[in-house]
C-alpha cells in the first residue's frame, strides 16, 4: 500500500488555531492533555481536553476549537502517531507513525551537494522551524520506536542544532537506533564529529554516501568540486571520534564501473567502517530528471556488483545489496540482499504474485515503475 | 550516451588540474617491458618504462586510466585530493601499529631429547639422559611469567623440541599454569605442540581436547621421502605421522593439526608428489619452504646440494600445481604466497615473523630453550647450537620482559633489521613487501644486515615476487585463486 504522509486532508469545522502545532493522535478519553490529538472512531461523542480534534461522521453541533473532518487518505492514521497541523491550508503532515518499522525525519531541505540522483531534491531556503517542530515532537514519540532514521538535505549544515537534536532523541528514545543520512562533509574539520561522538548515543549510526575512489569521479556524481576529500575527512574524523559510519553506494549509469574499485578502495583504506550498502536506484528527484541519462537495468552491472561484493565480503567487510529485487541479483547475491525499502514507499509487480521469493524480497520503489528491469520474473522453486 | 539536465554540470568540470604531486613511492623492474612502483604502504601499480618516466615526470595526462589508478593508490595527489594525506598516514600507522604490540610467539623448548634423526635437524639429541636436556620447572615457571608480561592481548605457546611429548609433564604443566594466569589476565591465549606425533597416546589427546591444543607436525612428502629425510630408530616415520594425523584429527577435530614441511634436495624434483600427499591427506595449507643454513644441515653440508635456483624452480613448479589443484575445487593455499599476498593486498599486511620490518626478533617471539637461555628467535637458538650466540638475550634467572626488550644488544639488532635503512633495500621497489632476516645474514654472511647482492634471501624474494606479481597481472585464472589467499 503506497501511504499518503502529507496533503490538504483537513477540513475545519469551527474555530481553529491561527498557527500550525503538533500533537499525537489518541483514541483513549484517558490520555486527554494539551499535546494530543483526539481521532473519532466511529460517532460517539466529543471528549474534553484534546489539543485538536480529527471527526469522522457528522459534524457535532458545536464543535471545540480546532475541530477537523479528517479526509480518507489518512484513516491510516492511528494511534501514538505524532502529526503536524496547519490550519491555515487545512495540511496535515504525519511525521512518525508508531506502527512503522522505518520513521525517516526530514530535518532540512538545504544541501552542499548536488547529487545527479538526488531523491530529495535539495532547496535553499531557511527552514529551520523544521528542527523545532522536532524537537516537539520526538517527547511524543513511543519508546519502542525500533529505529528513526534522519534525512535531508544536509543534517550536518544544522551544526550544534543536529547535536541537540540527537540528544533529545537519545534521552526521550533510549532504546531506538538513529541512522543520520549525511554527506560527511560537515564532519570534516571543526567540532561537529567530536560533539556527536560525546552524546554517548547507545545505537547510532552515518550513513555516508560515497561513489569512487578518486576525487574526480565522486564530485562529478555530487556536483561539488571538494567533496570528496571533505567526504573522506568527515569520515575519518566520526570514526576518530568513534562514532558508527556506513558507506553507501548508488549504482547507476554514471557510478556502476567504477564498482569494483571503489570496493578496492574501501578494503584498502576504509577498513574500519561498519557497514557497505549497495542500493538500486530510486527514481526519485533528479533521478527522474536525469533518468536517461542515469537509468541502467541491474542486470546490466551484475558483473561489477558481484566483483564488489566479493572483495568487500573478502576483506571481512558487512556489505548488503539495497533496492535491488531478488529476482534481478544472481543466487550467490541473494545472501547480501536486504528487503530495505520503507513500507510507505513499497511495491510489487505483476510477476511478483506467487513468487516463491516474495517474502525476502525488498520489491521496488513505488517510483520504479518508471523503468523495469527485464530481469523481473517471478521464482518458482523447483 | 544521454546527458544531464542542463542545471547539472559534466565530467570536465570536475576534472583534476594539470599539476600533480608525487608520494613517496619506489620502482623496480618487472621484466624487460614493465616495472612494479610501490607506495611505503605497499600498493602497487605495473607500468611501462614510458609511463613510469612520464609519471615521475609529472607528465601524465591527468584524465587518463593510469593517473587514476595511480592517485587511488596513493601515489600522486593534486589539489582535489589533500585527503589522500590522511589516508596514507591511516594505513601506515595501521601497518606498523601491531609492532607496539610486541611479543605474541612463546616458544617453549621443552626438551632437545627426540627419538627422530632428521639429516637437517639443527638441534636434537637422541638420549636417555633426562637431566641434561630437558627444561626444569623452575625455568617453565620464570619464561611463564615473561610470557604474561608481554603487553599483547593475543598470546601463542608453542612448544617445540628436541620432541615436546618426551616431556609431556612439563607441557601440562605450563599450559595448566598459563590458564590459571590467563583467568585474570583474559589474553586470547592459544597452545601449538610442535610434534612427530609418534608418542601420541589417550592421555596427550584427552589433555589437547580439554585445553584446545593444536598440533603442528612434520610431513615432508610421500613415505619414501618422508622416511628418508626423517629416519626413525626402528619405525617408520611416515607411518606414525599420518597414523597420528588421524588420531588427532579424530580425537580434536580436522583444523587442530598442520604440517609442515622441510625442503631437502631429495624433495626438489618431486615437489608435485609432495602436493599431492597433501591433497591426499587433507591439508588445506602448505609451505614450501627453502632449507634453511642452520645446524646439522650445513654441517653435513645438505645446504650446498642444491642452490636458489634450484629452489626456485621447485617454487614456481609447485605453485602452479597448486593452483591447478584449486582450479579443480581442491582448496589448498601457499604460504610463503599467501604472505607475500598478504603484505601486498592487505591492510594490515603481514605478522609472519620473519617478514617485517623490523625484524621479528624478540619483539615477535620468544624462544626459551631447555637450558634457560632466552633466545630472540628460533633460528638464533639454532645458530647459537652451532656456536654463534649472538642473539641471545640471557638467561631466565635474571631477565624480565622489560629488561629483554630494553635490552641493548637486541636495540642494535631491530635498528639493524629496518630494511628501510639497509643498503639496496632502502631503494628497492620490493621492500614494503620484504623484510629482514638478521639471523640468516649472520649465519650466511657474518653480518646481521648482509650484502643483499650476494644474498639468497634477497634473492629469493625477489624471484618469489616477481613471479607473483607476474603471475597476478598476466593471469587472470591464476589471480583469481591468489586473491582468495588475502
Ligand atoms: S518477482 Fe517480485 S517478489 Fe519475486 S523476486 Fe522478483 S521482484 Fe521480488
Ligand atoms: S632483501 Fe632484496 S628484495 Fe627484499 S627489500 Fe632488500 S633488496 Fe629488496
Amino acid at each position: 500500500m503506497l501511504l499518503k504522509l502529507s496533503g490538504r486532508g483537513l477540513r475545519a469545522l469551527g474555530e481553529v488555531s491561527s498557527r500550525p502545532f503538533i500533537g499525537r493522535i489518541s483514541t483513549d478519553v484517558a490520555q486527554r492533555g494539551p499535546n494530543e490529538i483526539w481521532l473519532a472512531r466511529g460517532g460517539a461523542g466529543v471528549p474534553d481536553g484534546f489539543r485538536a480534534y480529527l471527526l469522522a461522521g457528522p459534524r457535532p453541533v458545536m464543535p471545540p476549537r480546532d475541530s477537523y473532518a479528517l479526509g480518507p487518505e489518512f484513516s491510516y492514521l492511528s494511534d501514538g502517531d505524532v502529526i503536524r497541523i496547519e490550519p491555515d491550508r487545512g495540511a496535515v503532515h504525519a511525521i512518525y507513525r508508531r506502527n512503522s518499522r522505518t520513521n525517516s525525519l526530514l530535518v532540512t531541505e538545504r544541501c552542499n551537494n548536488y547529487c545527479v540522483m538526488c531523491s530529495q531534491p535539495p532547496k535553499d531556503r531557511d527552514d529551520s522551524w523544521i528542527i523545532d517542530d522536532l524537537l516537539q515532537a520526538i517527547p511524543l514519540m513511543s519508546p519502542d520506536t525500533g529505529e528513526i532514521g534522519i534525512t535531508g538535505g544536509e543534517p550536518s549544515l544544522l551544526g550544534p542544532r543536529l547535536i541537540e537534536l540527537v540528544r533529545c532523541l537519545g534521552q526521550c528514545l533510549p532504546a531506538t537506533a538513529v541512522h543520520i543520512l549525511s554527506n560527511g562533509r560537515g564532519f570534516a574539520t571543526g567540532d561537529l564529529a567530536k560533539a556527536l561522538a560525546q552524546l554517548h548515543h547507545p545505537d547510532l549510526m552515518l550513513g555516508i554516501p560515497l561513489y569512487a575512489d578518486v576525487p574526480e569521479h565522486h564530485d562529478y556524481v555530487v556536483q561539488a568540486r571538494g567533496a570528496f576529500d571533505e567526504t573522506i575527512r568527515g569520515i575519518l574524523n566520526l570514526k576518530r571520534h568513534g562514532v558508527r559510519v556506513e558507506l553507501r553506494f548508488v549504482m547507476h549509469a554514471e557510478t556502476y564501473e567504477g564498482l569494483p574499485a571503489f570496493a578496492r578502495f574501501v578494503a584498502r583504506n576504509l577498513l574500519f567502517v561498519d557497514h557497505v550498502a549497495l542500493m538500486g536506484l530510486e527514481l526519485m528527484g533528479f533521478a527522474r530528471t536525469n533518468l536517461d541519462a542515469l537509468w541502467i537495468d541491474p542486470l546490466d552491472y551484475q558483473r561489477e556488483l558481484r566483483e564488489a561484493v566479493e572483495t568487500l565480503h573478502r576483506a571481512r567487510l558487512r556489505v548488503s545489496i539495497y533496492n535491488t529485487p531478488l529476482c534481478v541479483l544472481t543466487p550467490d547475491l541473494h545472501p547480501f540482499a536486504r528487503a530495505s525499502i520503507s513500507d510507505w514507499k513499497n511495491a510489487y509487480m505483476d510477476e511478483c504474485d506467487g513468487c516463491a521469493l516474495r517474502t525476502q524480497c525488498g520489491g521496488f520503489f513505488a517510483s520504479s515503475t518508471l523503468r523495469r528491469s527485464r530481469g523481473i520474473a517471478r521464482v518458482r522453486l523447483g | 550516451m544521454t546527458g544531464l539536465h542542463a542545471r547539472f554540470r559534466d565530467r570536465t568540470a570536475f576534472a583534476p588540474r594539470a599539476d600533480y604531486r608525487l608520494l613517496p613511492f619506489r620502482f623496480i623492474r618487472l621484466d624487460d617491458q614493465r616495472y612494479v612502483v610501490t607506495s611505503d604502504v605497499g600498493e602497487h601499480v605495473v607500468v611501462s618504462r614510458d609511463q613510469l618516466i612520464a609519471f615521475a615526470r609529472h607528465e601524465l595526462p591527468v584524465t587518463g586510466a593510469l593517473y587514476r589508478e595511480l592517485k587511488a593508490k596513493h601515489l600522486v595527489f593534486d589539489d582535489d585530493s589533500r585527503a589522500a594525506l590522511d589516508l596514507l598516514a591511516v594505513k601506515y600507522r595501521t601497518r606498523v601499529a601491531p609492532v607496539a604490540n610486541l611479543t605474541g610467539l612463546h616458544i617453549f623448548v621443552v626438551t632437545l631429547r627426540c627419538d627422530h634423526s632428521c639429516h637437517y635437524c639443527q638441534v636434537s639429541r637422541q638420549t636417555e639422559d633426562k637431566t641434561r636436556f630437558d627444561m626444569a620447572r623452575d625455568h617453565a615457571d620464570k619464561a611463564l611469567a615473561l610470557v604474561f608480561e608481554s603487553p599483547n592481548p593475543a598470546i601463542k605457546i608453542e612448544f617445540q623440541g628436541g620432541e615436546p611429548l618426551l616431556n609431556f609433564g612439563l607441557v601440562k604443566h605450563v599450559v595448566q599454569e598459563a590458564e590459571r594466569r590467563n583467568a585474570v589476565q583474559r589474553r586470547d591465549l592459544q597452545f601449538v605442540i610442535a610434534s612427530n606425533l609418534t608418542h601420541l597416546d589417550d592421555e596427550i589427546l584427552n589433555f589437547a581436547r580439554e585445553h584446545d591444543i593444536y598440533f603442528s607436525t612434520s610431513l615432508d612428502g610421500p613415505e619414501d621421502l618422508h622416511n628418508a629425510n626423517r629416519p626413525l630408530r626402528g619405525g617408520n616415520s611416515y607411518r606414525a605421522a599420518v597414523d597420528g594425523i588421524a588420531r588427532a584429527r579424530a580425537a580434536l577435530g580436522h583444523e587442530f593439526v598442520s604440517a609442515l614441511m622441510t625442503t631437502t634436495p631429495a624433495s626438489l624434483p618431486r615437489v608435485e608428489d609432495i602436493i599431492d600427499e597433501y591433497v591426499r591427506l587433507g591439508f588445506t595449507s602448505i609451505f614450501l619452504r627453502s632449507l634453511s643454513p642452520y645446524g646439522f644441515a650445513i654441517r653435513t653440508r645438505l645446504i650446498r646440494g642444491y642452490d636458489i635456483a634450484d629452489w626456485l624452480g621447485f617454487y614456481q613448479r609447485g605453485l602452479a600445481h597448486i593452483l591447478a589443484v584449486n582450479r579443480r575445487g581442491v582448496q589448498l593455499r601457499e604460504e610463503l604466497t599467501a604472505i607475500a599476498l598478504q603484505k601486498m593486498f592487505a591492510p594490515l599486511g603481514s605478522s609472519y615473523v620473519d617478514l617485517q620490518s623490523p625484524a621479528g626478533i624478540a619483539i615477535g617471539a620468544l624462544v626459551y630453550n631447555y637450558n634457560g637461555k632466552i633466545y630472540g628467535s628460533d633460528e638464533g637458538r639454532m645458530l647459537a647450537e652451532m656456536g654463534d650466540d649472538s642473539f641471545c638475550l640471557g638467561s631466565l634467572d635474571d631477565r624480565t620482559f622489560a629488561s629483554v626488550m630494553t635490552d641493548d644488544a637486541l636495540q642494535q639488532i631491530l635498528e639493524d633489521s629496518l630494511p628501510e635503512s639497509a643498503p639496496m633495500c632502502a631503494d628497492c621497489g620490493f621492500l614494503p613487501w620484504c623484510g629482514a632476516d638478521p639471523t640468516f645474514h649472520r649465519a650466511t654472511q657474518n653480518d646481521i644486515v648482509g650484502h643483499k647482492a650476494f644474498s639468497a634471501f634477497c634473492a629469493k624474494q625477489m624471484a618469489v615476487l616477481r613471479h607473483l606479481v607476474t603471475l597476478l597481472e598476466d593471469d587472470p585464472d591464476a589471480r583469481r585463486v591468489l586473491m582468495s589467499w588475502v
